[in-house]
């Protein structure tokens, strides 16, 4: 109860004061959080739409792959893309690796194929009630893939909201190709893991009840939005 | 009755009030079969569509009526046999035709949207666009909401939006799957009246319906299916002065067909 009490005390002065540093991890963890969504969005949702209507041998195995990566381990990720951005490595000429740069593009791979696999399940259904409609405008499939994802829409913003979830509340990835440098890659969870393992419970504890609160409020905002565009649109 | 009489005239029976020749009829269908999951649904259908004419297929639930429609239109494909239009180039087939469901597929975009959506895809010119989708709406009474998202109209209003869609689309041929199923008198009337409407700029209808009332008031011809087999493809009038086969005869009795 002790730790608890003085985590709620430690996370209401850090926000009250709106404590410099921890704005800008906070500001940071979004930026690195939001430009991964983003990306991701960007890549997963097209090819979740495309493995939705296409038929081809093996995409029942595709489409399994798909969904089993959804839960990539963080750490794995953050991992291959060390090993891909380090200097001696593929990417290495780059020097990405300990930027937030960096941190994007391992959040944007464990991302996407959420957003993909939620993609490919609403668009696949919204087809199965639009396909005879579509065929007999004529519609093929490179336009029947935004049509359908922009009717898809307010169902597809949970994918991308899962895809945040995932994105904020990850460490394992952020920390390997981040390294927590203070100022530089210093976000939120990797904070938390630091002043943890420093035996700063209360600030951790503290910092931990800010991301919480930012995850539930992204939420609620985006929840509302879709609620009232749907009342709206039905 | 001999087995014979019960394939009926597979010649067309109505003189073609409309000369035919700028279109894609006259449709043959020779021989058609379709089978799905190990049954077959449709039977030896063999028959021709002709322009100008209003057809009706008539029968009762699983004659293989929306079947026939999407047979037609392209939808699906059948298991044996072949479906002939008068033009050779598929794509230019498919241009002149609409299709309005049962159900109407309508997107989640504005009424006007949705028109100029099918426009759109159907390549014509944006600036045409405009006055093609305000001329549609109006045409079906729904120009007034043409800004309405398309999913919070009522089921008639829907339903006179895809009628409009496919009006916007000028087609040669118009396919209807039980358009006024579901729907009350006043929605019904106001569908009837575009259906008429098209039929008047010659658009050849192929209606399906379960409402004898409508099939009179609409008919030239009549097709009529039972259990995927055709049964009598007969002059509107005559088929309901003097249905030609046992089936049919019960069917306009209003009996319950086995």
């Amino acid at each position: 109860m002790g730790h608890l009490g003085e985590a709620l005390t430690t996370a209401f002065v850090l926000i009250v004061s709106a404590d410099p540093e921890l704005l800008q991890i906070v500001l940071l963890s979004l930026e690195i959080s939001l430009s991964a969504v983003a990306l991701a969005a960007l890549i997963g949702m097209p090819l979740g739409a495309a493995l939705a209507l296409a038929r081809f041998p093996g995409r029942g195995a595709l489409v399994v792959l798909l969904n089993a990566c959804m839960g990539l381990p963080p750490i794995v990720v953050g991992l291959f893309v060390y090993l891909m951005l380090s200097r001696a490595g593929p990417l290495g000429e780059f020097g990405l690796l300990f930027t937030p740069t960096a941190m994007v593009i391992a959040q944007c791979i464990l991302v996407a194929p959420i957003i993909a696999a939620l993609t490919r399940q609403t668009v696949e259904d919204l087809y199965a009630e639009y396909q005879e409609q579509l065929r007999s405008l004529g519609v093929g499939a490179a336009r029947a893939i935004p049509t359908l994802l922009w009717d898809g829409r307010f169902s597809l913003l949970t994918a991308v909201l899962a895809g945040f979830g995932r994105a904020a509340a990850e460490v394992g990835a952020v920390i390997i190709v981040g390294g927590n440098i203070n100022h530089v890659t210093r976000v939120m969870t990797t904070t938390i893991a630091l002043e943890t393992s420093k035996g700063y419970l209360a600030l951790a504890l503290g910092l931990g009840l800010v991301l919480l609160l930012i995850v539930v409020a992204v939420n609620a905002t985006l929840m509302v939005v879709q609620s009232a565009a749907r009342q709206a649109e039905g | 009755m001999p087995a014979s009489a019960l394939r009926l005239l597979e010649e067309p029976v109505i003189e073609r009030s409309i000369p035919a020749g700028d279109g894609p009829l006259p449709l043959r269908l020779e021989d058609v079969r379709f089978e799905a999951g190990g049954q077959r649904l449709i039977h030896h259908l063999t028959l021709t569509l002709e322009a100008g004419i209003r057809t009706v297929v008539l029968g009762p639930n699983g004659a293989g009526k929306s079947l026939l429609l999407r047979l037609c239109h392209g939808l699906i494909r059948p298991t044996a046999g072949a479906i002939r239009w008068a033009w050779e180039d598929p794509a230019r087939v498919r241009r002149e035709q609409a299709f309005v469901f049962q159900r109407p597929v309508l997107l989640r975009r504005s009424a006007a949207a949705n028109v100029a959506y099918a426009l759109a895809v159907a390549g014509v010119p944006r600036a045409d666009r405009g006055r093609r989708v305000e001329a549609a709406l109006q045409q079906v009474g729904l120009a007034h909401i043409a800004d309405r998202p398309a999913r919070v109209l009522s089921g008639g209003e829907q339903q006179r939006l895809a009628l409009a869609r496919a009006w916007a689309l000028e087609p040669k041929v118009l396919f209807l799957d039980e358009p006024t199923a579901n729907l009350d008198p006043a929605a019904t009337r106001a569908i009837e009246a575009v259906i008429a409407a098209m039929h008047e700029r010659g658009v050849k209808i192929v209606m399906t319906t379960h409402d004898l009332g409508q099939a009179r008031r609409h008919a030239d011809e009549i097709i009529f299916l039972h259990k995927g087999r055709l049964i009598e493809h007969a002059e509107a009038a005559r088929f309901f002065m003097r249905p030609g086969t046992p089936e049919a005869r019960a069917f306009v009795a209003g009996e319950l067909l086995a």
